[in-house]
């Protein structure tokens, strides 16, 4: 559905991408994943044909953006970072006007009212958009994003702003939406994707650093599990014995929150689970556990486990080639 | 092209700056045609009124074209205009329309003004034809005149600062020949001279329905709006 290759984007000599490729399927939920300045928004809005770009291809439904540009913009609705309203408008004003703008060809009123109900938006169609919460303002966004029914969906940042119930609500949406359209949207925040998408494309520095199926980040940030141990005991020595331990890679301390007990995070080898050997050790010594659990996964880490595999590889050529 | 013009013209009356442009070009409008017809002589003569309303133009019309495309940059709605499948000159083009629109029906209205010159003046009736050519003219300058706001307003996304700078321009191209006497240089004098919008401006107040004045006028208009799609076409490139 959607065809990139190559795409470059420079200001200047910065360049904002260099030489980005990837594919999305019908039907796939994609989410763009990076920091901030990351080229995400670059992305989406060459994509959508707001900016163009230095060199590549970009192709949206087997046509080429800049040979048939108005038929490109045609199969996507794009909801942008901030989302692009006339607070003078009442809802159903702007919708209507954001039908014409597209020159759809189905049943006005009938469409219309359809979008109303599918973002929920019935209740306050014509209240004036100046005068609606953020969260109604971001859903007549996406709002405006479906009209016309486009083959595809492009939502930058989609719930930045919301509070948790409708941060639900907007991920439960595009998963509805996933259903029949094809969607990109892009976050920074990682429980977002992992809820949402099948997929999940890591940019960074306008580089693409990992692209992966939404399960197998989920298995790469499992891989070596980091684990905050709270335990009561003489700090040298209990370092000692973790270290010893078989399938500890690592133990460092974080410091103590209480006099007598320490807190430690442990790093473990990817599929052994040494939680009982652990508790073993610990009770042999009397050194009692008082309390256990596993460390979040966060962005960050997935970043680092992913890019530093990339890393690892090149430092040990590196050092291959030293030895030699 | 349609939607933004509709969409465009809707806001000037959902918004007061409609309403505010249309009072204030309505009360300068009448009280210029007072001063300069009936007040002075009680002769039917125009030729002064329709030059001072060119000079109020100025003041009036950043009114309605600050906004056009500064409050679109400000709210992020252009990226809706620039990603639908509308050309960049479908949008320019319905933006230009629908403040023209506005002046012009308001210019047209403050028309009926010219009743007052059959009924009250006492020597001649007013000459027919300078009435027309002059206010076709004062269209057409108007019609510059919105462009060269529209090019300003897509500069900047601050609705003051892309007033003042139409005001600058517009009063650029009126005043662009009036300081020829102290100008020793021939060719230089013609050419501001050729610029100018008043100066070209004389024959229709004496009747005389000047052509290339016309032309000149919408050449202007052009000129400033084919400038804005370019701007955006560079903005996209950037």
């Amino acid at each position: 559905m959607i065809k990139i290759e190559n795409l470059t984007k420079r200001y200047g000599t910065k360049y904002a991408l260099s030489g980005i490729s990837f594919t999305v399927n019908k039907g796939e939920i994609v989410g763009f994943l990076g920091p901030n300045g990351a080229g995400k928004s670059t992305t989406m809005n060459i994509l959508t044909g707001y900016l163009s770009f230095t060199d590549g291809r970009v192709e949206v439904d087997g046509l080429d953006v800049l040979d048939f540009p108005a038929e490109a913009k045609k199969s996507i609705g794009y909801l942008p970072e901030q989302p692009p309203l006339y607070p003078e408008m009442t809802v159903t004003e702007y919708l209507n006007f954001v039908y014409d703008l597209k020159g759809c060809t189905l049943n006005k009123k009938k469409h219309i009212a359809e979008i109303l109900e599918v973002v929920k938006l019935t209740d306050v169609k014509n209240r004036v958009i100046a005068n609606l919460s953020k969260g109604y303002k971001q859903r007549v966004g996406i709002g405006q994003a479906l009209v016309g029914n486009p083959k595809v969906i492009i939502l930058d940042e989609p719930t930045v702003g919301l509070d948790p119930r409708q941060v639900v609500e907007i991920r439960n949406l595009i998963r509805t939406l996933g259903l029949d359209h094809t969607v990109i949207l892009s976050t920074h925040v990682l429980q977002e994707v992992q809820a949402v998408c099948d997929r999940i494309i890591i940019i960074n520095k306008g580089k693409i650093a990992a692209d992966r199926r939404t399960e197998d980040i989920a298995a790469a940030v499992a891989g070596n599990r980091r684990m905050s141990v709270k335990i009561c005991g003489p700090v040298k020595e209990v370092l000692q014995t973790l270290r010893g331990l078989p399938g500890i890679l690592s133990a460092e301390s974080v410091g103590n929150l209480d006099a007598d007990s320490t807190t430690y995070v442990v790093e473990c080898e990817n599929g052994i689970d040494v939680r009982k050997p652990l508790f073993a050790v610990l009770a042999r010594n009397n050194w009692p556990m008082l309390g256990l659990e596993a460390a979040d996964a966060n962005l960050e880490d997935v970043f680092l486990t992913l890019t530093e595999k990339t890393a690892d590889a090149r430092t040990k050529k590196k050092r291959g080639k030293a030895e030699k | 092209m349609l939607a933004v013009f509709k969409r465009d013209l809707a806001s000037y009356f959902t918004t007061p700056i409609g309403y505010v442009f249309m009072a204030i070009f309505l009360a300068v409008n009448g009280g210029v045609f007072s001063m300069f017809t009936l007040q002075a002589g009680l002769d039917s003569s125009v030729g002064s009124y329709f030059t001072a309303m060119i000079f109020a133009l100025t003041v009036v019309i950043p009114l309605l074209t600050m906004k056009s495309f500064s409050e679109e940059k400000k709210q992020r709605t252009e990226q809706l205009l620039m990603t639908s499948p509308i050309s960049l000159g479908g949008m320019v083009f319905g933006k230009f329309l629908a403040a023209y629109t506005v002046f012009a029906g308001t210019f047209l209205l403050g028309c009926l003004n010219f009743t007052a010159l059959y009924k009250f003046s006492y020597e001649d009736k007013p000459n027919g034809g300078v009435l027309l050519g002059s206010t076709v003219a004062v269209l057409l300058i108007g019609g510059a005149f919105v462009a060269i706001g529209i090019f300003v307003s897509s500069l900047t996304e601050n609705q003051f600062i892309a007033a003042i700078g139409t005001i600058a321009v517009m009063g650029l191209f009126l005043v662009v020949g009036f300081f020829n006497a102290y100008i020793p240089v021939a060719w230089l004098r013609e050419a501001l001279s050729w610029l100018s919008i008043y100066s070209r401006f004389g024959n229709f107040t004496y009747g005389i329905f000047d052509f290339n004045a016309i032309l000149y006028y919408a050449s202007i208009s052009f000129v400033f709006l084919f400038l804005t799609v370019r701007i955006y076409e560079k903005r996209r490139w950037a």
